[in-house]
């Protein structure tokens, strides 16, 4: 077997020879409404997965359910449509239990915040070898636009006429704060932006969670629009790289600061000087300016939104301390005999 | 002063006390000197839900009791023959199980005016006379025990808890118990607490002497070893013997074991166990709920694992959406339900048979699984071995019905040779399996094996045998998804039709009847086994004729089945439910069954079972 460029990819035999983005189109027609933002995030990773260089057969994509959990069926790899939430826990089995395969999980907000939640969180804890792609529109697609949690306070959906009472989830937050090890946000249109993640993440040894900004053309249509508009979009949105200072706008001449009271801000930049401009640090051990910078955006008017990776760490994945542990045992002990373990340590004999 | 000995052939002995009174160790050691001496035995462990309920009370009475003999049982007792009470509530909450002229032996000490109280006696039991129908040996557990180890360096408290080495001593004594593994047992216990281990065993030799020098026993019990097969012997619980099974079946399929669970009582055991056997290439994984535990089992199953998930009732209401998508994907899964007594929370220590229609239709849809029961605590190896093929064969869940009896109670195993275990192959899919109408080669994930009707197992990393599937119906053979009212009509029915003929591959049921005229049969499944065989000995001893039967799988049922349901007058279905097996057998079979039922957390009495018997005898 050998290796390829991604460290943590080590034990996934390489591909034959060079693949395209073709080799991972399966025969299947894709069937999301014409002009969901799920299709751009298809052509997005079917165009970067021949950049892992690892085997096609080896690469799995599991899902939940929604929309976006019908991804898998458009990939020519080994895919897997599961039930509602808990595409983390069954990928935490076969990943845990299989070191040479990439596990890819694909669910949406829905199933991920909502039913799926507790999957989720302890997924990022435990740090198995899994790459989350959390598809958010902030609403339910394939129950027909019931407001998510990750839906603004207020939402007029069909579930809530008068407006949902309940708070939003912020996605990356919660990650943050369940342990994870490497959390990052993008966008569906900004196919760029998008396949710098995917490599970012893929490269990254135990959970990733990479949520991606999602349009749902039919039932919550232009929520991210802020975002992607043109006019509004750099003035709107910051892009946190590693080692730059976190800057943004038009003339870039908005900038992250820390306040005297020690919380962070966003200030102009010439009110401040760019001294005083954070940098931001991906692989930092405290997750608390990753967190601070998570905070920052509004939920409704979406100003100051950060995309990028907030968080790069190192930190054992769960499947490689499970194999240490399996290893070094059967070391200590010697590989298991099966007759000497009916036996026992208390027996007797009749004759 | 040498005492008389009398030879017995079977005794029942029951050790009562305080939840922090050691009970179950001591039963334990007690169970462990008898199987090596080579006397069958049988144990039913019996305590409470809560871990130390108020010291003294009724609630916190925790029980061990044990049946050994000189010739073969089948149940750990109806009644005990000899009850050790450490306490007033120990006393009260088994007095009513004791025969008149039963031995009693009471621990003095605990018998103050506050602890009787504490249980509602308004007088001293041992000192007025509600106890004169038995043979009562009043023995001052405690101060004596204190007494023995003064000079010790241990604390007052530390001497008053060896009470229960002391009174484990008197009872080896009494019924003439070897020491050596008890002794062995205590130094390897305590080994990081020297001063605790010599004063348990001085405390257990002291309890010893004391028989032998009291005038309180004046004789010794004998008991000879039973004939059994000749062999090796171990003694062993249901859960640790599901365990063995489920790593025997990884290496007799080449398949590595991977659990996935959420701790439940009876079942965490197994979780514990398996937790140990690392160096099998076992992996175990506790999971943040049981949706977790089973989701990983079939994502481990889904990479090629033999996969498990073990739970309780609770737990398995819980699994049944991943259940019906393991049905969907066709993949072998164990699922290990340890019932305990429901709904709901219900009766986590105890036991119950309430669990077989939830494991039958307890899913949305057509969702077939195959079901096997064990029928004894060492039984739970080779149902556990006999389920992984099935499921391995089939590609479908399997249930493993255990329950809270099976799963603590404990009796004499003959080990089995390990060469001699039936092996079973994954027969992973390799390659292509279909040629497209252009010629190419294809894999199609829903093409069946025409034998077996079970679809491919294609794992990942196998190349050329990329494909989904998935929980939304999949179209007949190539496997895509597909609405199609035809085609689901016709999966509906594929994928019951492969779980009955898995029935081709189960052995007949036998049926026990040495007379060969009874007109009564007397069928069971689970964990009622040893209840029923030992009601069905009382009934033929008294003369009558009686056929037995016991059902180990459940779904399918053996071939066979309605042909020996014909052959009978009548048919009695005990069960400790509401009649779960008579309902099945009912519908599908369209007989008369007479159904016996009882939900108390306990296991059958045989001399209940018998009295069952007699009277549908009687009524013929
Ligand atoms: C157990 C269960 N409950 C409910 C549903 C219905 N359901 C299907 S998808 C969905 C929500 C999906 O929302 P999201 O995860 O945001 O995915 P999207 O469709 O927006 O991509 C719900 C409630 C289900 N399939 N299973
Ligand atoms: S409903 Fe929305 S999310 Fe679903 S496919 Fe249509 S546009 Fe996409
Ligand atoms: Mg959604």
């Amino acid at each position: 077997m050998t290796t390829n460029t991604f460290p943590a990819l080590s034990l996934v035999p390489k591909a034959d020879g060079p693949q395209s983005a073709k080799d991972f189109k399966s025969d299947q027609e894709v069937r999301w409404c014409p002009g969901c933002g799920d299709y751009a995030i298809l052509s997005a990773v079917q165009s970067f997965l021949p950049d892992l260089g690892v085997a096609r057969e080896n690469i799995v994509f599991v899902s939940g359910i929604g929309c976006s959990s019908r991804f898998p069926y458009y990939l020519d790899t080994f895919g897997l449509h599961s039930i509602h939430g808990r595409a983390p826990a069954i990928a935490t089995g076969l990943a845990s239990s299989r070191p040479d395969l990439s596990v890819w999980v694909i669910t949406g907000d829905g199933d991920a915040l909502s039913i799926g939640g507790n999957h989720l969180i302890h997924a990022l804890r435990r740090n198995v070898n899994l790459k989350i792609l959390l598809f958010n529109n902030r609403i339910y697609g394939l129950t027909k636009g019931q407001y998510s949690p990750t839906s603004e306070q207020g939402k007029i959906t069909k579930s809530t006429p008068e407006g949902s009472l309940d708070y939003s989830f912020n996605p990356v937050s919660l990650a943050l704060g369940a342990e994870a090890t490497f959390v990052a946000r993008t966008i569906d249109s900004d196919r760029k932006h998008l396949t710098e993640v995917l490599t970012a993440a893929a490269a990254h040894e135990g959970t990733a969670l990479i949520e991606i900004y999602q349009n749902c053309n039919i039932f919550n249509d232009g929520a991210w629009e802020p975002l992607k508009d043109s006019d509004t979009r750099d003035d709107t949105m910051m892009r946190l790289v590693h080692g730059q200072p976190i800057r943004f706008g038009k003339d870039m001449q908005f900038g992250v600061t820390r306040a005297v009271e020690g919380h962070i801000k966003v200030v102009e930049v010439s009110s401040v000087g760019e001294e005083a401009i954070l940098r931001h640090d991906a692989h930092a051990k405290d997750p608390g300016l990753a967190f601070a910078l998570s905070r920052l955006a509004n939920p409704r008017t979406l100003q100051n939104t950060p995309i990028g990776v907030f968080r790069d760490v190192e930190r054992p994945s769960y499947d490689r301390l499970l194999r240490e542990q399996v290893a070094s045992v059967t070391e200590k002990k010697g590989k298991g005999d099966l007759q000497s373990l009916l036996n026992g340590n208390d027996t007797w004999n009749v004759s | 002063m040498a005492k008389q000995v009398v030879k017995l052939s079977k005794v029942v002995i029951r050790f009562a006390g305080d939840s922090g009174d050691g009970m179950q160790l001591t039963g334990d050691r007690f169970t462990s000197e008898t199987a090596g001496l080579g006397n069958d035995l049988s144990t039913l462990p019996d305590f409470p839900a809560e871990i130390r309920a108020p010291a003294g009370t009724l609630p916190g009475v925790s029980a061990f009791q044990l049946h050994f003999a000189d010739h073969d049982i089948m149940t750990p007792g109806d009644a005990p023959n000899v009850l050790v009470a450490m306490n007033p509530a120990a006393l009260k909450a088994n007095l009513k199980d004791l025969p008149r002229g039963a031995d009693l032996i009471v621990n003095t000490d605990e018998f103050t005016k506050r602890n009787l109280e504490k249980v509602g006696y308004s007088s001293n039991p041992i000192e007025d006379d509600s106890l004169d129908a038995y043979n009562v040996h009043a023995v001052a557990l405690t101060s004596m025990t204190v007494e023995a180890l003064k000079g010790f360096a241990v604390s007052k408290k530390d001497a008053e808890r060896a009470k229960n080495m002391y009174a484990l001593g008197l009872l080896c004594w009494l019924y003439n118990r070897p020491s050596q593994g008890t002794l062995d047992f205590l130094r390897s216990k305590f080994a990081s607490k020297p001063d605790i281990m010599n004063a348990n065993i001085a405390a257990y030799e002291a309890g010893w002497s004391f028989g032998e020098t009291t005038e309180a026993f004046s004789v010794q019990y004998e008991i000879a070893p039973a004939t059994m097969p000749a062999g090796l012997y171990r003694n062993i619980t249901g859960n640790p013997a599901l365990s063995l099974g489920l790593i025997a079946a990884s290496e007799l399929s080449g398949l590595p074991l991977f659990l996935g669970s959420y701790p439940i009582t009876p079942a965490s055991d197994i979780l514990h166990e398996l937790s140990k056997h690392k160096n099998f290439g076992v992996m175990t994984f506790q999971a943040e709920d049981e949706i977790a535990g089973i989701g990983a089992a079939l994502g481990a199953a889904y990479g090629g694992a033999l996969a498990v998930t073990t739970t309780s009732g609770p737990g398995v209401a819980l699994k049944s959406e991943a259940i019906g998508l393991a049905v969907s994907l066709e993949l072998p899964l164990l699922i290990v339900d340890v019932q305990r007594g429901g709904p709901s929370t219900g009766l986590p220590t105890k036991t119950e048979q309430s669990d077989l229609l939830q494991a039958m239709f307890g899913r949305n849809g057509e969702a077939p699984v195959a079901i096997v029961a064990p029928q004894s605590p060492s039984d739970c190896f080779f149902a556990a071995i006999e389920a992984a093929r099935i499921a391995v064969e089939y590609r479908t869940p399997v249930f493993i019905l255990s329950d809270g009896y099976l799963a603590n109670g404990s009796e004499p195993w003959l080990v089995p040779d390990a060469s001699t275990l039936p092996t079973f192959e994954p027969n992973f899919a390799t390659g292509p399996n279909h040629t497209a109408a252009d010629g190419t080669e294809e894999f199609w994930p829903y093409l069946r094996d025409p034998e077996t009707l079970a679809r491919p197992w294609a794992i990942p990393g196998t190349k050329g045998l990329e494909h989904r599937i998935g929980g939304i119906e999949k179209a007949d053979g190539i496997g895509t998804i597909s609405y199609d009212p035809d085609n689901h009509d016709k999966m509906v029915r594929l994928r019951q039709a492969k779980i009955d003929a898995i029935a081709r591959t189960i052995p007949d049921i036998k049926v026990d009847d040495p007379s060969g005229e009874a007109g009564v049969l007397i069928l069971g499944w689970g964990s009622t086994f040893g209840p029923i065989g030992a009601a069905c000995r009382l009934v033929r001893t008294a003369g009558a004729n009686v056929a037995q039967a016991h059902i180990r799988h459940l779904n399918p049922f053996p071939s066979n089945l309605a042909e020996i349901l014909r052959g009978y007058d009548k048919v009695i279905v005990p069960e400790m439910n509401l009649g779960q097996l008579a309902l099945l057998l009912r519908a599908k079979y369209l007989v008369d069954i007479i159904s016996y039922n009882q939900v108390r957390g306990m296991p059958f009495k045989s001399d209940e079972l018998a009295g069952v018997i007699t009277d549908v005898l009687e009524s013929l």
